[in-house]
């Protein structure tokens, strides 16, 4: 893998240069926090950034999603037949996506991209997308990335990896879409040979300041069942002051759930998908009126038990969570994931305890 | 406040170790600064995780809707109010509540204080006084006017001492009144609006709403079995982020707390995004003042405004 030199004056005549071949993506300011959005022109991305409020799971897989139209007039030859409407997939770059929130995208994928399944929307969204990480050099108190298989400098999903170095950026080539993208941005100024080493450097640098963690080794042992019912010592303690909003859902760059919704404006209509959150009761109600999770405590358990068992389970990758902490510093009550999964992991099934307290 | 925390703890022990009630609902301290999780003890021993300082904004009464216990309650002001506006809508009964009264100087401002500061804030200080707050991270520590950095609610609060209680862990704080502050004046503001203003006004303050519904979920009086906006037979909102169905959720969640909200503030403290969504029911609060001398929650003997009928109304339209 190469790496190149990109002084700050090189960064913004390659950013301009790229605006011509795809569309740029970026962390801007609006209000009082970032969020990722497509540039205008001219318009730079603020890579001083730290994180943006929400993950930029919305750049491939936006809140709200047409998936098809139609038309309900019965003299319209295309009456009732659903079409997919036309739509952007030219290429586009998302320039300083965090770590974790790529390597929330792996995590994302294991679901969208299936033998079985193959969400085209996310997928197509996927493919033409290449991604300019910006490395943390200075993670947050709520970063647990390290221990959630990610990391402040992890580049296994992306294209390439920016290092800020204080005269503007080391930039690891790592995919060939990477290459490409520095090729069109004319970034092609080799660093030394000393980079890779200053990068390792940082990277070490930037580890050290990550002060939490989360324990996910025994997750996998745990009998599904015990983990399920511990109500006494998880479910009940950590569920009670859950309020059952969706912030942490929605904030998270790893859950992936929607809700297909019909809407219809008078003789035409779309199909379409929307963010749906297990944390609402309308997730889980059967069109009976059954509701087989009809609690809060249920629905918190499915929550942490999808991310933290049932989706270890099934894929042996581990958790599904890259640890960007977004839901730690966003509940309005402090549930915090770190805790929980700290509870799962330690629980003992002959005793009913956990080795954390319950804070 | 670590007196106010000691008198929480010392109460709750004796609430509990004389049976008196079953459970005690207090805060206990959040795992990150600035967000306190509301808890209970079942225990004596439990009592000891209650804290109580500038960072108990969640309200209370919250999580005692349709609990068969008797429950020992920590209560600032509004939750008290909001206590109050539980029993007159028999959300829980007068006899089930232990009513432990905290006068309270008002909540700090998470979403302030993350602003005033360029670093990531890690631990967040109040002086035993209440006079200042100084907020700590990684090189840096800053020290301010805690009443500069209260909630806006907070800021014209006129109800800081529980309406309603058995036990007060402390002697009545001063209220203010209208002459030390204009309870109204941003709601003024967007009333001067023309039109046109007051359209671009709710289209950026709901402009970032992403439908989590934190703001409905930790209001007190969002206690419907199902709410409007998930019912589905029939189905009578969209999903999707359309401004639309968005600021239908908004408005007719504000109208359905008019007369009956108490200004707590935690439905703009829960907001991920820092909506003030309490634009809207300062409104309705203003008007229930001014056409009804209505303020909600200060008695548990008259039922709201927009829920009673009365034969002489002098209004012709309901006759």
């Amino acid at each position: 893998m190469k790496v190149i030199q990109i002084k700050p004056s090189e960064l913004d005549a390659g950013l301009e240069k790229l605006e011509s071949a795809c569309r740029l993506i970026g962390p801007v300011k609006e209000k009082s926090y970032h969020l990722f959005k497509t540039l205008e022109p001219d318009q730079k991305p603020d890579l001083a950034y730290i994180n943006t409020r929400l993950s930029a799971k919305s750049v491939l897989y936006p809140q709200s999603e047409v998936m098809f139209e139609f038309s309900l007039d019965k003299n319209d030859d295309q009456y009732a037949i659903l079409k997919e409407p036309e739509k952007d997939r030219t290429p586009r770059a998302v320039i300083g996506i965090r770590p974790c929130d790529a390597d929330a995208y792996e995590v994302c994928r294991r679901n969208f991209d299936t033998e079985e399944y193959k969400d085209p929307y996310w997928l197509k969204n996927y493919e033409a997308t290449t991604l300019v990480g910006l490395a943390c050099s200075n993670p947050c108190p709520t970063c647990f990335c390290t221990s959630a298989g990610s990391g402040p400098f992890s580049d296994r999903n992306l294209d390439i990896l920016l290092v800020d170095n204080g005269d503007g950026y080391l930039a690891r080539i790592i995919t060939d879409k990477g290459e490409k993208l520095a090729a069109s941005a004319g970034w092609n100024t080799e660093a030394g040979s000393d980079a890779e080493a200053a990068i390792e450097k940082k990277c070490g640098e930037a580890e050290s300041k990550i002060k939490s963690s989360v324990a996910a080794d025994n997750l996998e042992k745990h009998s599904l069942i015990d983990l399920y019912e511990a109500e006494s010592a998880i479910w009940e303690p950590e569920g009670f002051a859950c309020i059952n909003c969706g912030t942490c859902t929605y904030a998270c760059p790893t859950c992936w759930c929607f809700d297909v919704q019909d809407e219809t404006y008078g003789k035409s209509g779309v199909r379409m998908r929307n963010w749906d959150s297990c944390m609402y009761p309308l997730f889980s109600l059967h069109a009976s009126g059954h509701n087989p999770r009809d609690t809060k405590i249920a629905r918190v358990r499915q929550r942490f038990m999808h991310k933290l068992k049932y989706y270890v389970d099934k894929y042996e990758k581990g958790i599904q969570c890259t640890g960007c902490g977004r839901c730690v510093r966003l509940c309005p009550v402090s549930i915090d994931i770190r805790r929980v999964c700290n509870k799962m992991n330690s629980y003992d099934p002959e005793t009913c305890r956990c080795e954390v307290a319950s804070g | 406040m670590t007196t106010y925390t000691q008198k929480i703890r010392e109460i709750s022990k004796r609430l509990l170790q004389e049976g008196r009630v079953d459970m005690v609902i207090g805060f206990a301290r959040g795992s990150v600064p600035m967000i306190n999780q509301p808890a209970f003890a079942t225990h004596s021993a439990d009592a000891d995780r209650f804290v109580w300082d500038g960072n108990c904004g969640i309200n209370l009464a919250n999580y005692v809707t349709g609990r068969q216990e008797t429950i020992g309650i920590v209560a600032k002001g509004c939750d008290a109010r909001n206590l109050a506006v539980h029993i007159v809508e028999n959300k829980i009964r007068r006899d089930q509540l232990y009513i432990i009264g905290v006068p309270c100087m008002g909540m700090t401002d998470r979403h302030k204080l993350t602003a005033a500061v360029a670093g990531e804030i890690e631990s967040v200080d109040e002086d035993e006084s209440g006079k200042t707050v100084t907020v700590s991270g990684d090189g840096f520590s800053e020290t301010f006017n805690r009443a500069e950095m209260l909630q806006e609610n907070c800021m014209l609060c006129m109800h800081r001492n529980p309406v309603l209680f058995d036990e007060m862990i402390a002697d009545p704080v001063p209220e203010q009144t209208d002459e030390d502050i204009d309870r109204y004046g941003a709601v003024r503001r967007v009333e001067n609006m023309n039109p046109e203003e007051k359209w671009d006004y709710f289209d950026d303050l709901l402009s970032d709403c992403i439908r989590c519904y934190a703001c409905r979920n930790a209001c007190p009086l969002c206690y419907c079995p199902t709410c409007f906006v998930d019912e589905s037979k029939p189905q009578w909102v969209g999903k999707s982020i359309d401004p639309a169905d968005i600021r239908i959720f908004h408005f007719l969640r504000a109208y359905h707390c008019a007369g009956r909200c108490t200004d707590c503030g935690a439905c703009v403290r829960s907001c991920p995004m820092g909506i003030n969504v309490r634009a809207l029911t300062k409104k309705l609060e203003k008007d229930c003042l001014e056409y009804f001398g209505w303020e909600a929650g200060l008695t548990t003997e008259q039922r709201p405004p927009l829920d009673t009928y009365k034969p002489d109304d002098p209004e012709q339209f309901i006759k």
